[in-house]
């Protein structure tokens, strides 16, 4: 049983959102120095403004300007920041009920620790230096001891409106593939390819999963199929993809290898494109240090019969 | 309102929840789990006449693991199965209704979760406001700390009370031996404060399955079946600002249109992952000190992520199974401080 795989993974995407014509007033309104919220039918105000009446789901477009000052309704001391945190140094994360606005923002303050914090205590806005019409364009907010800032009455009409937004995710794991699929790749670290036969209908899975998908039993008698094998049906690939050193067109096939009764993928090369067929026989082909075969060539074996690889289509 | 058709918890079958399961992919951690339960009724696979499943391909940061778990089923000829990318007491639901509507008289319901291979903290921001919340990465022990916080300030509870919660479920948990968390465990420094370690989850990967079954179906499968009085979920405003952090409405309606108030229960199973949402829990779903609360040691004794919801539906339903409790709660919770409740009354037949 080889020792259990791990491998680093991050998974990063930048998401890009329109925004409802709320939405982009308000943060409009950041990018501007303005805090806007929205008034629902019974005269609250919301603060951060919502398309939707959380309660009575009516539509709402009544923008109000509410202060860059107002009251900590709870908090929590956070002395460890995690990436993407609004601040890199021990703050407190605060849900802030602005001047003017009946709900509270959730956003930091920067304090100087957890006995400066307290519910209750008056803070104020501290802007980004750089806006661009997002959440982050309030900085933090700060402790403030000062009179409330008078809203000047904006009504959320502004020259070049904040349409959309990108907002980067990045999640980092460390990956490990489990028991069978890590006995698959130490099988290819020594150039062999092995499969799980299924104790119940004796089907041999390359690469196996650790389960048979038809019976719902556990794998585990280790077959050693290949290194020859069968094209079952294939592709012409017409476009050349991003990051990827292949000269098109190329063929992508499902390849049965000899005693795997499940075909696994790959690429045919070593023959024009437009010659290979389903039935043809092929062998690995590795590259220098490859992980994994480069791609798959022709034997010179005759095309094996249908009947043989029928059920692998 | 009664069900119009008696529906009950036949079976249930947990993993051990542990901090990591390095070795095992998703189905090879499912797959026991999945056998388990079906031994415990003696039916196969293919006897089933619904499949629902409950997990989320964030937490291992696998694309698409929730059809590679399906292979730990059979489902081939295929099978009538559906997906939801929630806990799984939320795809019990599911199998409950399509129960109700007489399509199928048996269901399995399965979940499971792997956190060990990323940053569950982070990870659970993801699921949050992508606008105004989501791009500040509050991670979900601040949030939990800032409901904690709000309690604290209204008199709710105190640091020692939710120590004292803490230290229960890992007492209780001691007799529960698929717990992760068991025994005495040191209350610890502050996490984020006022919670500190000891109020918070622990981190783990876990699987866990239930069999439902209708009618008279349910009573061949099982001695005593628990059956479903009542099922209800309720979801409150996404804006954390908009809420009342220190109560629990949608718990509340959940429970009363489960038909939760109706009679006392003598059990309950909170999936309460923070000491100070099993304070807010208890005043919501108006348990009073004679209620048995958590007896397996609940989430803060083991909180396999999507999966530990249906734990709870399933221990209470086992404690049903064995006679030890007549009428029980069982809850389940998603999002961020208590947003999203589930509450489930299960009953066993008079003795």
């Amino acid at each position: 049983m080889p020792e259990a795989l791990k491998a680093p993974l991050v998974v990063e995407f930048p998401f890009t959102r329109s925004l409802g014509p709320v939405q982009s007033a308000f943060l409009t309104g950041l990018r501007e120095q303005v805090v806007l919220g929205v008034r629902t039918a019974d005269g609250r105000t919301l603060v951060p403004p919502v398309e939707y009446d959380p309660v009575t789901a009516d539509e709402l477009r009544d923008l109000v300007e509410v202060a860059p000052t107002g009251t900590v309704t709870t908090w929590a001391w956070n002395h460890e920041p995690r990436r993407g945190q609004p601040l890199t140094t021990p703050f407190a994360w605060v849900l802030v009920r602005l001047d003017g606005a009946d709900t509270a923002l959730l956003h930091a303050l920067d304090a100087p620790g957890p006995d400066a914090v307290r519910t209750g205590m008056r803070v104020r806005v501290r802007w980004a230096a750089e806006r661009s019409g997002t959440i982050t364009d309030i900085a933090c907010f700060e402790p403030y001891d000062g009179a409330t800032a008078e809203p000047a009455g904006h009504d959320g009409r502004f020259e070049d409106m904040v349409t959309g937004i990108v907002a980067p995710a990045r999640l980092d794991y460390v990956y490990s593939p489990g028991r069978a699929q890590t006995a698959y790749i130490a099988g290819l670290a020594e150039r062999r390819t092995v499969g799980e036969r299924c104790p119940s209908c004796r089907k041999v899975y390359v690469p196996s999963r650790g389960a048979c998908p038809t019976c719902g039993v556990a794998t585990s008698e280790r077959v050693e199929v290949g290194p020859r094998g069968t094209v079952t049906t294939y592709c012409i690939v017409n476009i050349k993809a991003k990051n990827l050193d292949i000269e098109v067109p190329y063929v992508y096939a499902h390849i049965a290898l000899d005693g795997a009764d499940l075909a696994l993928h790959g690429r045919i090369g070593g023959i024009p494109y437009d010659e290979v067929r389903m039935g043809l026989r092929v062998e690995p082909v590795w590259s220098e240090g490859g992980r994994y075969p480069d791609h798959y060539r022709p034997t010179g074996e005759p095309d094996a019969d249908y009947e043989t690889y029928k059920e692998m289509l | 309102m009664e069900p119009i058709r008696d529906i009950a918890v036949v079976a249930f079958a947990q993993s051990d929840h542990r901090r990591t399961s390095d070795e095992l992919s998703e189905v090879e951690m499912l797959l026991p789990v999945l056998h388990e339960v079906l031994d415990r009724t003696g039916l196969k696979a293919g006897d089933i006449g619904f499949t629902c499943s409950g997990s989320s391909d964030y937490l291992a940061g696998r694309a698409f693991s929730f059809t590679m778990a399906l292979d730990g089923v059979g489902a081939w000829p295929p099978i009538s199965e559906s997906h939801v990318e929630m806990d799984g007491a939320w795809a019990l639901y599911e199998a409950w209704t399509k129960l109700l509507t007489g399509d199928a008289d048996t269901a399995l319901v399965y979940s499971y979760g792997k956190s060990s291979p990323g940053s569950v903290r982070d990870v659970l921001t993801r699921q949050l406001d992508p606008y105004y919340v989501a791009p500040l990465w509050p991670d979900s022990v601040a949030l939990a700390a800032l409901q904690a916080r709000a309690l604290i300030d209204a008199g709710e509870t105190d640091e020692r009370e939710l120590a004292s919660v803490a230290a229960r479920s890992r007492a209780d948990a001691s007799a529960n031996s698929h717990a992760q968390l068991r025994g005495p465990v040191p209350q610890g420094d502050y996490l984020v404060r006022p919670l500190r370690t000891g109020d918070c989850p622990p981190v783990g990967d876990g699987a866990a399955a239930v069999i439902l079954a209708a009618g008279d179906r349910a009573r061949e499968l099982c001695e005593r079946p628990a059956w479903i009085r009542g099922i209800d979920h309720r979801i409150e405003a996404h804006s954390l600002g908009v809420r009342d952090l220190t109560d629990s409405p949608s718990a509340r309606l959940a429970a009363e249109r489960a038909g939760a108030f109706e009679r006392p229960v003598d059990t309950a199973e909170l999936h309460a992952p923070f000491t100070s949402q099993e304070v807010v829990l208890r005043k919501a779903l108006r348990l009073g000190d004679g209620v048995r609360v958590n007896p397996s040691g609940g989430a803060l004794a083991a909180n396999p992520v999507m999966a530990a919801g249906l734990v709870r539906i399933g221990e209470a339903a086992a404690r049903v199974h064995r006679g030890e409790s007549d009428r029980a709660l069982a809850h389940a919770t998603s999002g961020p401080c208590l947003q999203q409740n589930l509450v489930a009354v299960l009953e066993g037949d008079a003795r």
